[in-house]
């Protein structure tokens, strides 16, 4: 069924149709209009689901900490300060291994208070131990969530979804909508090997020690420290089983084949746009531009960006001469954090691009096509050897 | 500012006199027109101007929602800040100049939802600052989800289902924590609201005004200043006597079925502020503390 709605619409159907028992938001623009239609499917209950409308973002991360425990499977979505305030709640339930799915519409962070669209949210949650993966539109959402849920539920690694407020989640387009039948086929129901039960008393996530030791059955028990390399060595494989779980999601649906990147007219490019999110639709139309000109340039759109899929990324950016990387977050006093990642990625490769970082829309600070094709016209331009200092931002907008 | 021009005894300065508009800033409120908070908003202009300080002696906080704008549109010293954290911010706020007069703002959501938490511990804490909640029953700023006061059943946009949950008495919940000033207010009786914040701001210590403030957009009908003006009942008309703390305790559970406007309770023997214990803890470490030269004796030896 093809339908024309909202991102928040896409992304709440998909919460729909991934038959989520649990639902805890609370209201933060831009996801707003996203849980309350789940709201609304409860109540007419095209959902058998429980919707708990929380007192803040912590609770709501909480109420899902403990559905999950418990065996069932949870949502919540929120944006900017609400992701933040969740924080301490993002680490535990990575750490507890606990598998859920969260939308992040991404809005700017405060102070100064803005209520517009950049990604400093959710890039500065990367270190949080759960998995991110980027839409750029709204067939990616309503797709990426149904596969979230299974990948999560795969490896019990917790995955964000993360869409451009406002560009996606208040915008219209039109997506395809899978039956219910195929998606239940391809989304069994929730099981989790270690839910609380009466059945079987346990305690979860006491504390524990330093180092690891033998448990009253002579085993040895792992400790924090190897429990956090598990979750490390575990997130990385989500790479590989994402793909597997893509070609499945294919076969059922006919959308998909490229989940980790998008490679627009990369096979001959000389140079390479990178983005994350939306932005990488809008590089589509820039590309065709300037290959008119005769400059062979191709957009890369990275989907997942925790783990970070250096292997992918090195097989196809080696050998480019530059890459030009445009992000709607930074870290202060370093520089986009995809660049960052894309160059110690590539740090070592015999052929090396030439990096390029641009900063642009923070709290919504609007951009267009144009902006796009100047950054990368005078990147290229730029005589070999002069880049390459990893704290070098070309700031687009800045002053207008 | 007006200044008295009254003449005076050749060496004295005239006191300075202040008119609520001296405390209106020129940016225009957005609030959707007939908004509650607008008539409060008149009420804390007139009792700024009754308590007579000038504007750069306060600082007014707030959180996030459509009342926490309202630092904005007074002249005072503003800082609107992330939802739910005004309490704390202003609680800084007042210990790193403790001369300020301080204002706290925020909505029902502010207060008894995202920054529940911290209405407890300001109240024990007990510094000297006066809490205004706009109390609209809804989330207005966000479009009209499901608040902590919200009343059980009522169905938004977040609870399309009826909520299944009991609201949140802000006068009960204050009250059980031992708020020494406690009071409600509605923008329909405007001069009474004002009085209302000039006798929090002049109590010594934690004063906290739940001011009924309609949400023209997103509200009950029943919640509106037209149905205030006609089902509000004055405690002074009913002869509350506001030094009983149970017998405010009692007029306060009729919260949600009644609207009484008025001081519920006033500590007639105020607890000390933080700010007074501080001072005197203060001043008896430096009774007791040795002098700097017989610290140093210590040290040396004959």
């Amino acid at each position: 069924m093809q339908v024309f709605d909202s991102g928040n619409v896409a992304a709440a159907t998909s919460v729909k149709l991934a038959r989520v028992q649990v639902v805890a938001a609370y209201p933060i623009t831009p996801q707003t209009p996203l849980t309350e239609k789940l709201s609304q499917y409860v109540d007419s209950q095209v959902m058998d689901a429980e919707y708990v409308a929380v007192e803040s973002e912590h609770s709501a991360m909480a109420v899902c900490i403990g559905a999950s425990s418990a065996g069932a499977r949870a949502f919540t979505a929120t944006s900017s300060h609400g992701l933040l305030y969740m924080a301490e709640q993002l680490h535990w339930t990575a750490g507890a291994r606990l598998p859920m799915v969260m939308c992040v519409v991404n809005r700017a962070v405060g102070a100064p208070f803005s209520i517009w669209n950049d990604q400093q949210d959710s890039i500065s949650q990367r270190d949080c131990g759960w998995i991110q993966l980027y839409a750029s539109d709204h067939q990616e959402i309503l797709d990426t969530v149904i596969k979230a849920y299974r990948l999560s539920e795969r490896i019990c690694i917790p995955v964000m979804v993360c869409y451009d407020g406002y560009y996606l989640s208040h915008t219209y387009m039109p997506y395809r909508v899978p039956e219910q039948s195929a998606v239940d086929a391809f989304l069994p129901p929730y099981t989790y090997r270690h839910t609380l039960g009466p059945e079987k008393p346990t305690s979860l996530n006491t504390v524990t020690l330093p180092g690891g030791r033998t448990d009253i059955h002579g085993n040895f028990a792992p400790g924090y420290m190897e429990l956090r390399e598990s979750l490390d060595s575990e997130m990385k494989k989500a790479v590989a089983i994402y793909s597997e779980i893509d070609a499945e999601y294919l076969d059922i649906a006919g959308r998909g084949g490229d989940p980790i990147v998008q490679c627009y007219l990369c096979d001959d490019a000389e140079y390479v746009a990178v983005a994350l999110g939306s932005m990488g639709r809008q590089l589509h139309d820039v590309a065709d531009g300037l290959r008119e000109e005769g400059i062979k340039i191709g957009v890369l759109s990275l989907a997942m960006f925790r783990p970070f899929p250096a292997d992918i990324l090195r097989a196809q950016l080696s050998g480019r001469k530059a890459l030009i990387v445009f992000e709607k977050a930074f870290s202060p006093g370093q520089s986009g954090a995809l660049r960052s990642e894309l160059q110690a990625a590539l740090y070592g490769e015999a052929s090396q691009p030439e990096l390029f970082n641009y900063i642009l829309g923070l709290g919504g600070r609007s951009y267009s096509s144009v902006d796009f094709r100047s950054s990368i016209i005078e990147s290229i331009q730029r005589k070999p050897g002069e880049t390459g200092r990893c704290e070098e931002i070309g700031w687009i907008g800045l002053g207008r | 500012m007006t200044t008295s021009s009254v003449a005076t005894e050749a060496a004295a300065v005239a006191a300075p006199v202040f008119s609520p508009k001296d405390f209106k800033s020129s940016l225009k409120p957005i609030w959707c027109p007939g908004c509650g908070d607008f008539g409060v908003l008149q009420g804390i202009y007139r009792a700024l101007a009754a308590i007579g300080r000038p504007s750069h002696e306060i600082a007014f906080i707030s959180g996030i929602g459509c009342s926490s704008r309202i630092p904005g549109y007074t002249t005072a010293y503003g800082f609107n800040s992330v939802h739910g954290r005004a309490l704390p911010i202003a609680q800084g706020l007042k210990l790193a100049n403790p001369d300020l007069l301080v204002l706290v703002a925020g909505g029902d959501g502010d207060g008894f939802s995202i920054g529940g938490g911290h209405v407890a511990h300001a109240i024990r804490r007990n510094q000297d600052l006066t809490y205004l909640v706009m109390d609209n029953q809804i989330y207005g700023l966000t479009k009209g989800q499901l608040s902590p006061t919200s009343r059980k059943g009522l169905h938004t946009v977040t609870s399309a289902y009826g909520s299944l949950e009991n609201p949140v008495n802000p006068l009960m919940y204050v009250m059980g924590y031992g708020a020494a000033f406690v009071a409600q207010g509605t923008p329909a009786d405007i001069p009474g609201l004002a009085a209302m914040i000039e006798e929090a701001i002049r109590f010594p210590g934690f004063a906290f005004v739940n001011i009924q403030s309609p949400c023209v957009t997103y509200g009950e009908p029943d919640q509106q200043i037209k149905v205030h003006k006609k089902v509000m009942k004055r405690l002074e008309d009913l002869g509350h006597d506001s030094s009983d703390r149970v017998q405010a305790f009692d007029r306060a559970q009729s919260y949600g079925s009644e609207l009484l406007t008025g001081v519920f309770f006033r500590d007639p023997d105020p607890p000390p502020t933080y700010g007074s214990l501080i001072r005197a803890r203060k001043q008896e470490l430096m009774a007791s503390a040795p002098r700097r030269e017989d610290i140093l004796d210590m040290f040396v030896q004959d």
